[in-house]
């Protein structure tokens, strides 16, 4: 059977290391163009191994081929991932981090994760009520009794939300106080999140619709010059799960699992995340309570308008979040220039490519 | 962190609605053993119940119930074990379908169902905050990466809901298409229902905190034709709404996830009968949307004002589209009035 949406996916890998890992995603990721964002030192070469068609980025292309809106890229975070998000031309994305492996599932069969999160972007998701039996669309499974029928045909499906195998994805408090901790559970589910509920979205093992969210998967400033670090991702999944709830799409999480490795550094951890921690709960309340405005019907508007909530609400915690907010324009700003033509519509529909 | 909960605060509440209970008190022994428990014979059942000894079991019939005096609660068919959550004197209640049987895990090993929901009610609920790594506090799991410390103390969990392996618990709609699928994956996570997040409660594998949940756990919506299968009813789906939008309110978890059960599959077949009548296929379309809408008041404090004030707004607004609505409302004050008068103790 052919690779399914060979052609209209792209997987984006931030690095600064190398891409060695490659080498054991090949039989799942060869059919698939690449595109490399090479954070750090742009005068470094990194080696993608042989065979996989890719465009690589360094920070001399970023500055390049977005100019002044550069300054909405990170440098020296893995949040720089999202220029890749950014100039791919595809619908789907798919992005990993390069110390994630194949995982096997309980049976001892590798798991082919890109082929699961394209099964979760594809089928519907149930927002609206939580199905007890998790995903009705997954072989074996149906909505249960109670259900209603008027339901069941689901909402498009913007974000598939991977899991992690042997070194989860925990704060640095709960690395330094648990690090022998591994996670050895394989929950054998998919299910959606619900509708007005928040999440802190990993991203290690995660695919979107670009069409549909791309536009809010902005991973903010973070890393060099910046108070905050590993909040990048947490930061796209609180607008993203605003916006899809706002405009009827769903987020999935669950399955595919893939394999993590490496377990970084946990006093540079707390030291990364260690304004965020005491943000996050001025952050999540403030995320709870948004709400946009019924005319805003492109992920854009809803960008935009969320982006002057969050300097009118948040930039009174910290001036960081005013510069955020600025930043969040520019990244609109650049994603159309990028992208012109392209507006995903509130039902999901997207208009023009 | 967890809860000290001894086996003697528990009572297990069987709803008997077939006569020969043999088979499924054998394979449940090694769990239920240690355990009071309570069986409610199903008041149109007229056979008499053969139960294995080595219980300590009081069995209730149709005649028991007549301590109730006239009231408006139809006890019949699957409603018939919330006589038993109103005779209990227990502060928590696990409550089975006589066709279940204890399931097998990922591992070959036997579920000891009873445990697992002790273990959902001992831990605290996490409902403000989606966990991805599901039930936080499980052996080898924690809260990930940008869950807010503020939120990881949770709630005091009110309500464990199991699942089911082999015969699901479809609508019969899904019975008759699905005919032959069968549920095998077993899904290893407990996981917190979120605020303000609705589900249906699937009465057939379910525990509670009897003593604070209780007045909100009653048979109130009867389909008119109401039978004996699980599909023929929406009783306990009703319930759980009920129950989920009270501890959303009150600021109490829900859980849903582990334990399974096996479900037997002698029914599956008949599921065809029912769909001539089943007036399910559209209720839920009227219930959902008032469940999600639905506001208490911040005077409500209790789960008892909350289903006053639940009762009223149901008999207000959904009332008038039908009259099983109305009755429901009924059957919901009626039981505020039922447990205050017989169910409020526990020992």
């Amino acid at each position: 059977m052919a690779p399914q949406l060979k052609d209209e996916l792209d997987i984006v890998i931030p690095t600064i290391r190398n891409l060695d890992f490659l080498e054991m995603w090949r039989p799942f990721f060869l059919p698939y163009h690449l595109i490399i964002v090479q954070d750090g030192d742009p005068s470094k070469t990194i080696k993608v191994p042989e065979g996989f068609d890719y465009e690589l980025y360094n920070r001399n292309d970023i500055n390049r081929i977005l100019g002044p809106r550069a300054s909405c890229i990170s440098f020296k975070d893995s949040a720089c991932r999202c220029f890749g998000y950014m100039v791919s031309k595809k619908k789907y994305i798919y992005t990993i981090d390069d110390d994630c492996f194949v995982a096997k599932d309980p049976s001892g069969k590798d798991i082919d994760a890109l082929a699961q999160h394209i099964k979760n972007l594809l089928c519907p998701s149930t927002p609206l009520f939580f199905n007890t039996l998790y995903d009705p669309f997954a072989d074996g499974a149906d909505f249960v009794r109670g259900y209603p029928f008027s339901l069941r045909e689901g909402v498009p499906t913007a974000v598939s939300h991977g899991l992690w195998l042997n070194i989860p994805d925990y704060d640095a408090p709960t690395q330094l106080v648990k690090p022998r901790e591994r996670n050895s559970r394989y929950v054998d589910a998919v299910m959606t999140i619900p509708k007005g509920t928040l999440f802190p979205m990993c991203g290690m093992n995660l695919a979107f619709d670009r069409d549909l969210i791309g536009p809010a998967m902005y991973f903010g400033l973070m890393g060099d010059g910046q108070p905050i670090g590993r909040y990048d991702d947490m930061w796209a999944g609180w607008c993203i799960k605003v916006i899809c709830d706002h405009l009827g799409l769903g987020v999935k999480t669950g399955l595919p699992y893939i394999w993590h490795s490496k377990a970084s550094n946990p006093f540079v951890n707390l030291k990364k995340e260690y304004n965020g921690i005491f943000w996050q709960e001025d952050i999540i309340p403030f995320f709870q309570a948004v709400t946009l405005p019924k005319d805003c019907d492109t992920v854009q508007k809803c960008y935009v308008a969320l982006s002057q909530q969050v300097k009118d609400k948040l930039g009174k915690v910290d001036p960081y979040f005013t510069k955020l907010a600025d930043a969040m324009v520019t990244w609109i700003d650049a994603w159309d220039t990028l992208n012109p033509g392209s507006k995903a519509t509130a039902n999901g529909i997207a208009k023009g490519k | 962190m967890s809860l000290e909960i001894q086996d003697s605060e528990f009572d297990i509440v069987i709803a008997a609605l077939q006569p020969n209970l043999t088979t499924f008190f054998e394979a449940w022994r090694p769990f239920f053993s240690r355990f009071h428990i309570i069986v409610v014979k199903d008041p149109d059942l007229d056979e008499e119940l053969q139960i294995p000894t080595g219980f300590d079991v009081k069995v209730y019939t149709k005649s028991d119930m007549g301590v109730l005096g006239d009231t408006s609660i139809n006890f019949s068919g699957h409603s018939c074990r919330y006589f038993g959550y109103l005779v209990s004197r227990k502060k928590y209640v696990i409550s089975i379908d006589d066709n279940c049987l204890p399931a097998k895990d990922n591992g070959g090993l036997i579920v000891d169902a009873v445990s697992q929901h002790m273990s959902n009610l001992k831990t605290p609920a996490t409902p403000f905050f989606f966990n991805t790594l599901y039930d936080p506090f499980r052996k080898g799991a924690d809260f990930v990466r940008g869950y807010p410390f503020s939120l990881r103390e949770g709630v005091e969990c009110m309500l464990s809901c199991g699942l089911w392996l082999h015969n699901a618990d479809y609508d019969p709609m899904t019975h008759v298409v699905k005919r032959n699928q069968r549920n095998t994956t077993y899904v290893d996570a407990v996981m917190t229902v979120p605020l303000g997040a609705m589900m249906p409660v699937s009465g057939i594998n379910v525990a509670f905190n009897r003593e604070v949940l209780g007045p909100v756990m009653f048979p109130g919506l009867r389909l008119r034709k109401d039978g004996k299968h699980r599909w023929d009813t929406l009783e306990d789906i009703w319930n759980g709404l009920c129950a989920k939008v009270v501890c959303d309110r009150l600021g109490y978890g829900v859980k849903t996830g582990l334990p399974y059960v096996i479900r037997s599959d002698v029914e599956a077949g008949q599921a065809l009968e029912s769909l001539k009548e089943w007036e399910g296929v559209k209720v839920m379309d009227d219930v959902l949307p008032f469940f999600q809408s639905v506001k208490l008041s911040t005077t409500a404090t209790t789960v008892e004002d909350c289903v006053k004030e639940l009762a009223s707004i149901v008999k207000e607004k959904l009332g008038p589209q039908n009259a099983i609505f109305a009755r429901a409302a009924d059957a919901m004050e009626e039981w505020t009035k039922l447990w205050e008068s017989h169910g409020a103790q526990s020992s």
